[in-house]
């Protein structure tokens, strides 16, 4: 074994071992501490949690992919909530009345365009401009969401569609709708990722920027695409979420974007790029929701498990930078 | 006679307020290896950025088999045939070697999918014919900087190379690597490739080049023959005046031992490490990069911990664990990367001199600003620092104005021990030697210093003793009187370690 080998594979294979040790921990706790007499580590509560971890998880993966590009982007729960009303309110515009029900599938690609436009928007000016990634969508974080409230005041938007919310509660093979775009979406991401040209620049933008330059990759174009991608997942999950809802508030998605980074961070994607995986992504966001749903289990509330979860974030970032470094005669700095 | 593959026809390039380059021609022929030479700041990188595409040249022609080109960035320079192995590692540490030798030209399959099978068995037939113990799938990170190095030197053989540019391969190359190196650039050669080769080492330069074209201040000051020429009219060319080797003559009056270290060891960085400096001595450490000498620094800096062997200050044995304690001690280390590590380029002169003392210079809870002016005005003085006033911002120095900042921040610390580490890297002539006066004069006036440099005029010129080191060893220590060039070199190239005193 090569020396780094063990904790490469420690680092890589952390966070699926962090869920065991939540499992484990819940279950044994929840037979002390519940309220309830369901055991935590029941099927269909396990089915639920994939669903419940759909909405944040299938923004992850997008989060993913821009993090490793070097990028961040803060403006996915304003770009969320713009898709959301989208997908709702144009199901009710006069011009759609005479489809029926194929104004589903009008509705889902209305919003879905208009998560990628705003996306590559992002994407756009910091390709364009050079102004850091944090900052554009940070300003574009307050203007989506200023967007989002000129559309209708603090009022709700709302529209039920039978049809669609029955499409959005299917169980088919046993997963629930959001479940499966959870699922294909981390699996087309993994793809790309691993498997073609675009991802691989994608890293080695992320990793060494001015090499990749050098090298002859054309750095604005994959940054914009990947920006386009993230707004894409970001309307899909408000269309898989809402589908089923049938009611968006003005301030649906806040701090979605800070959700999304955790559990990317917590999978093992560094902050800097050039480094991490769609499926520790996966791994991050299955073990904050086991974390939500099992502190709920044992009776803990909200307030906790915000807590909580702060804390174990700062301890693996903790643990992370222990595991790299590189012996005791390292610089100091 | 052939046509040249490539040639730069009278190139001009200005930055604001700077002529990097002034009307510099170069032809390289096909099979020919084209030593490219200057000082630092001389315009080297410069140029081969114009080539590169990287800057647009302000006038002058790129010519390729004799037809004009523009070059309207790295691809199309590539897609030209002019490869670039850069001299900062330009790589993706978290990829593998084959995705960093064929970065930005992955093989592609239908729908931009990466062809790994052949990805894997072009690099693998690259990396038997370099030669190397490492795979096509091994992760860059896990390799040493040699290793990089030839991953570096790997993406020549990537494509139908026209034109191969060279810029300092050999800085982390041992000689093993090197040979091998060798034999990949005669290779290209032969197969009518022109190559490109910049270096500062003299005797790679003789040993495998045909001419030298050599650039002084951003003028072209010609084009040699390697044959007819040595070493001392190309460094005349360089530097427009003969190289100094005097060594240094007058000793001042020693004092007791200010730093005596003994058996200190760090690793692998470098081992069993014994010397000691006296008040009013200077000590040379010359040696090649990464010979360890930088990181003895940092180790009594108290940034790093080692991990075996005493550090005695004064005769007294002390633990060093973080540059307050060195400090504190009095110890001050005049960093390599002066603008990096030395200076806060946006701060003005005042305030980056009183930098480590600004806790102790208060007027209640305010900075104490007359005391600040009053250090800054005193080592102006002493240090001949030429700015219009405390008020100007650092960045807007010169180079050797810059660098006198930094040894006056560390002398208003009152220091007994002085660690300077490559102080006239990228300093204009005029001012190197001013700087080399001036080190003299602290150890004059009591102070031990510690001078590490990889610029053998340098050393002779400034040092009582010198240390030779070659990789994480000391080879040998000289006094003044006893150096010779010859024997230096010898030292630090690992030949004759016999230890004499």
């Amino acid at each position: 074994m090569q020396p780094g080998a063990l904790s490469d594979a420690l680092k890589k294979g952390a966070i699926w071992g962090f869920i065991v040790l939540e499992l484990i921990f819940f279950s044994v706790a929840g037979e002390y501490l519940s309220l309830s007499d369901n055991a935590f580590m029941d099927y269909e509560n396990m089915l639920l949690l994939l669903k419940q971890s759909a909405p944040i998880g299938i923004i992850a993966m997008g989060m993913t992919i821009v993090m490793i590009n070097g990028n961040i982007d803060l403006s996915v729960g304003a770009t969320y909530a713009i898709a959301a009303i989208i997908l709702l309110d144009s199901m009710t515009w006069p011009i759609f009345a005479g489809l029926g029900d194929w104004v589903i599938p009008v509705a889902w690609l209305l919003a879905l365009l208009a998560g990628t436009m705003l996306g590559a928007l992002n994407g756009i000016i910091v390709w364009k401009t050079g102004v850091d990634a944090f900052i554009v969508t940070l300003g574009s974080m307050l203007g989506f969401r200023g967007i989002v409230f000129m559309f209708n005041g603090e009022n709700p938007t709302s529209h039920l569609n039978w049809t669609l919310v029955d499409f959005a509660e299917a169980q088919v093979l046993g997963l629930h709708t959001a479940t499966w775009f959870l699922a294909i979406v981390t699996l087309v991401l993994w793809y790309v990722m691993t498997r073609t040209v675009h991802g691989r620049n994608a890293y080695a933008i992320g990793d060494n920027r001015e090499a990749a330059v050098n090298a002859g990759i054309r750095v604005g174009p994959h940054m914009m695409i990947n920006f386009a991608i993230i707004g894409f997942l970001a309307a899909l999950s408000a269309v898989v979420f809402y589908s089923e809802s049938g009611s968006v508030n003005p301030n649906d998605g806040q701090l979605y974007e800070l959700w999304v980074i955790t559990a990317v961070v917590l999978g093992g994607t560094k902050i800097t790029g050039g480094a991490g995986s769609v499926i520790g992504t996966l791994g991050g966001v299955i073990a904050i929701q086991l974390l939500r749903k099992g502190l709920g289990h044992i009776g803990a509330d909200t307030s906790t498990v915000n807590l909580v979860i702060g804390l174990i974030l700062i301890a693996v970032l903790v643990l992370d930078r222990q595991l790299n470094v590189k012996g005791k005669e390292e610089l100091k700095v | 006679m052939t046509d040249p593959v490539l040639r730069l026809e009278g190139i001009v390039k200005t930055f604001p307020g700077v002529r990097a380059l002034d009307g510099v021609s170069l032809s390289v022929m096909p099979g020919e290896v084209h030593a490219l030479m200057g000082e630092n700041g001389a315009g080297k990188s410069t140029l081969m950025k114009v080539l590169g595409g990287i800057h647009q040249p302000n006038e002058g022609r790129i010519l390729m088999d004799e037809k004009p080109v523009v070059m309207a960035g790295p691809l199309e320079a590539k897609a030209k045939g002019i490869v670039f192995i850069h001299q900062e590692l330009s790589l993706a540490e978290e990829l593998t070697v084959a995705e960093n030798i064929y970065l930005g030209e992955l093989p592609k399959k239908s729908f931009g999918r990466v062809d790994w099978a052949t990805l894997f068995s072009k690099t693998d037939a690259i990396l038997k014919k370099l030669n190397v113990g490492f795979g096509a799938k091994t992760r860059v990170g896990s390799l040493s900087i040699a290793n990089q190095q030839m991953v570096e030197i790997a993406r020549a053989l990537t494509v139908d190379a026209k034109a191969v540019i060279f810029d300092e391969p050999t800085a982390s190359l041992t000689d093993a690597e090197k040979v091998v190196l060798f034999d990949v650039i005669s290779d290209l050669q032969k197969s009518g490739v022109g190559i490109v080769y910049i270096s500062h080492r003299m005797e790679e330069i003789f040993k495998i080049t045909d001419r030298i074209t050599v650039l002084r201040d951003g003028q072209y000051q010609g084009t040699v023959e390697t044959r007819e020429t040595d070493e001392e009219k190309v460094t005349q060319m360089m530097i427009g005046r003969k190289l100094d080797l005097s060594r240094n003559a007058s000793h001042h009056e020693l004092g007791d031992v200010a730093l005596e270290v003994r058996g200190l060891s760090c690793g692998k960085l470098y081992d069993d490490i014994s010397f000691d400096i006296r008040r009013g001595e200077v000590v040379g450490f010359y040696g090649l990069v990464g010979a360890g000498r930088t990181e003895i620094a940092e180790t009594l800096f108290g940034l790093r911990d080692p991990s075996k062997g005493k550090i005695l200050l004064d005769g007294e044995e002390v633990r060093l664990n973080s540059p307050s304690d060195a400090i504190a001690r009095g110890i001050s280390l005049v960093p390599e990367d002066r603008k990096g590590q030395g200076l806060v380029l946006g701060m003005n002169c005042r305030d980056n001199m009183t930098l480590p003392q600004v806790d102790d210079l208060k007027a209640g809870p305010f900075v104490a600003e007359g005391a600040e002016v009053a250090i800054f005005d005193l080592y102006r003085d002493k240090l001949d620092i030429r700015t219009p006033g405390w008020k100007q911002k650092v960045g807007n120095l010169s180079g050797g104005n810059q660098q006198k900042i930094v040894i006056g921040k560390w002398l208003s610390m009152k220091p007994s021990v002085l660690i300077v580490d490559e102080p006239t890297r990228g300093i204009d002539v005029g001012s190197k030697s001013e700087i080399h006066k001036l080190l003299r004069e602290l150890a004059a006036q009591g102070y031990a210093v510690m001078v590490i440099s990889s610029e053998m005029p340098e050393v002779l010129h400034v040092s009582d003793r010198i240390v030779a080191m070659y990789s994480g060893r000391i080879m040998r220590t000289f006094t003044s009187e006893e150096v010779t060039e010859d024997s230096l070199i010898q030292a630090i190239s690992g030949i004759g370690g016999d230890k004499a005193a």
